[in-house]
């Protein structure tokens, strides 16, 4: 059943998906050259032991994941319940809103799976993956980032009735993760308490899972510590979605 | 044994909406309703916005569960076996919720695979669909590109792609021009002559006495009357009305003088009498004075003012 909710989104990917090919690959070209290798020159000898460009592309890759998390789960899920009814015409039929939540969520894997895969390939292009086992780990484990952020915001997304408010969250709440979660920077640089919170971002655990992977710095340990706590989030965000779609599609 | 034959029926149905927040109320949008809905018949609910129409339809849909009393489709409970019961279900929602990224086609496609149906099954039955809502040569066109008349109608057609036992139209025909509206209701007119079971909510009163078979008029989450169109216009009002206008200002004073038997609206007088011509003669010889005067059949709409007026006036 649920993947009767799929079909739909990939008929209608059908349409767009050139475009978004092109923006997942043109986006990172554009911050790795600019910011990278270009305000990253700047960075005086290494970052955690890497060159400024090897230690940000991989956090970049893990946040920007995160930003497509946010539109994908948190705009659109809104949109293909309010403005798009999409959700609306499907709870109509025989599905039942766990179908169409998991559809929805096959899909937006899918999407993050895509852009993370785009942009592993412009970090090999600029010398920064050291194998293709390398790059399928990096692109699984941005990909598990972005489930962890998708799963509790379709779950939330799902319930706001006031379209404004997804972008005081994205610019109060996403923004700042963004840029303090060892994105651009190592997390070692913050103040104690400050360094504290950081480490209970789930964005951090993405970045540093994805750094590890890519540096060739990872240990088994750690590696699990992250993977496990992003996934508790994916989990906890998919329970409670299951819950919020039941309540506001069959309202 | 019309009981065997009844494809819905609902006893006490209602729905409260919980409150949105601690401040928000809850809000009740179904009182309490009694009806039956009989195989292969057109079944409409008429009543001003906030009767409670569209909150009915939802519960008839299988996608919102009544806060109280019962309600049995096809014999089944929609609540618990709401996917069987939405299977054979055609809904046409009131806003259309077509894909306009997507072609006339691929609207079908997707609805027909949320049905179980395999793409080969939908592409055989899609011709047939596109025939009956008159959009042959329109498969391969984005949506966005069709007027609202042909929205509304590949809407119905979709709805039909599972071949439903009762089909829901909420608001079938609102938005749409004169010609547009004729072309639907002659579409639905065939749906009920091939025996599918036609549930309407509407405020247009020509629609309800076009389509319905019978019709309750709601008014605030309850049932004010039940009946065919004609039972109901000489329930509640005369054969003829006289429809009398005055200068603004002089409705109330006039309506005063000429007594219980004429209604005051806001904007004329209506005096509901078996002969007109002869209500007409009355209000002259009582030295009224009005700026137009017109005695015409009474319809449905009268009944709906009779059932409805005062709440038409907030």
């Amino acid at each position: 059943m649920a993947f009767r909710a799929l079909a739909y989104w990939l008929v209608r990917y059908r349409r767009t998906w050139r475009g978004t090919i092109v923006v997942s690959v043109a986006n990172p070209i554009l911050f790795l050259l600019a910011i990278g290798a270009g305000l990253g020159t700047l960075v005086e000898g290494t970052v955690e032991g890497a060159s400024y460009l090897a230690f940000f592309a991989p956090g970049l890759l893990a946040a920007a994941t995160l930003q497509n998390a946010f539109v994908e789960a948190g705009f659109k899920v809104n949109s293909a319940l309010r403005r798009e009814r999409i959700y609306s015409t499907a709870a109509a039929t025989p599905l039942e809103p766990g179908h169409i939540l998991a559809g929805h969520l096959m899909f937006i894997t899918l999407r993050l799976m895509l852009s993370a895969a785009a942009f592993v390939v412009v970090m090999a292009l600029f010398g920064l993956t050291g194998s293709v086992g390398v790059a399928l780990a990096v692109t699984l484990a941005a990909t598990l980032t972005g489930l962890a952020f998708a799963a509790p915001l379709a779950a939330w997304a799902v319930t706001v009735s006031d379209f404004p408010q997804l972008n005081t969250v994205f610019r109060f709440v996403v923004m700042p993760m963004y840029l303090f979660s060892g994105t651009f920077f190592s997390v070692t640089q913050l103040p104690g308490p400050l360094r504290a919170v950081a480490y209970a971002l789930p964005l951090w655990h993405g970045v540093d899972l994805c750094r590890a992977l890519a540096l060739g710095t990872a240990t088994p340990g750690t590696s699990l510590l992250h993977a496990g706590y992003l996934t508790l989030c994916c989990v906890a965000g998919v329970l409670v979605a299951r819950v919020t779609f039941r309540r506001c599609l069959h309202a | 044994m019309a009981v065997l034959n009844a494809l819905i029926e609902a006893a006490g149905l209602e729905k409260t909406y919980p409150a949105r927040d601690r401040k928000g109320t809850a809000f009740r949008a179904v009182a309490g309703v009694d009806f039956q809905v009989h195989r292969g018949e057109a079944f409409g609910f008429l009543g001003p916005n906030g009767a409670g129409k569209s909150s009915t339809m939802r519960m008839l849909a299988g996608v919102s569960a009544p806060t109280a009393g019962t309600l049995r489709i096809l014999g089944l409970d929609p609540v618990a076996d709401g996917r069987r019961v939405r299977a054979r279900l055609g809904v046409v929602p009131q806003d259309d919720s077509l894909d306009t990224q997507l072609t006339v086609e691929e609207n079908l496609l997707v609805y027909g695979l949320y049905f179980g149906l395999s793409r080969r099954a939908v592409r055989a039955r899609a011709g047939e669909l596109l025939e009956f809502a008159r959009l042959e040569d329109k498969a391969g066109e984005r949506v966005e590109h069709l007027s609202g008349g042909m929205r509304r109608r590949l809407t119905i057609a979709r709805a039909l792609i599972n071949e439903p036992e009762i089909l829901l139209l909420d608001e079938p025909t609102t938005g749409l021009d004169p010609q547009a509206r004729h072309v639907l209701w002659d579409r639905l007119f065939r749906l009920k002559q091939d025996g599918v079971t036609l549930i309407l909510t509407t405020h247009y009163m020509d629609e309800a006495e076009q389509l319905c078979d019978r019709l309750v008029v709601m008014d605030k989450g309850l049932i004010a009357d039940e009946g065919s169109p004609r039972e109901l216009i000489e329930r509640h009002v005369t054969r003829e009305v006289l429809e009398l206008r005055f200068p603004p200002g002089e409705h109330e004073e006039v309506g005063r003088k000429l007594g219980d038997q004429v209604e005051v609206l806001p904007d004329r007088l209506l005096w509901y009498a078996d002969d007109g011509e002869q209500a007409l003669a009355q209000a002259t010889e009582a030295g009224v004075r009005p700026l137009t005067a017109l005695v015409r059949r009474t319809g449905l709409e009268d009944v709906f003012l009779r059932l409805t007026g005062r709440s038409l006036t907030d």
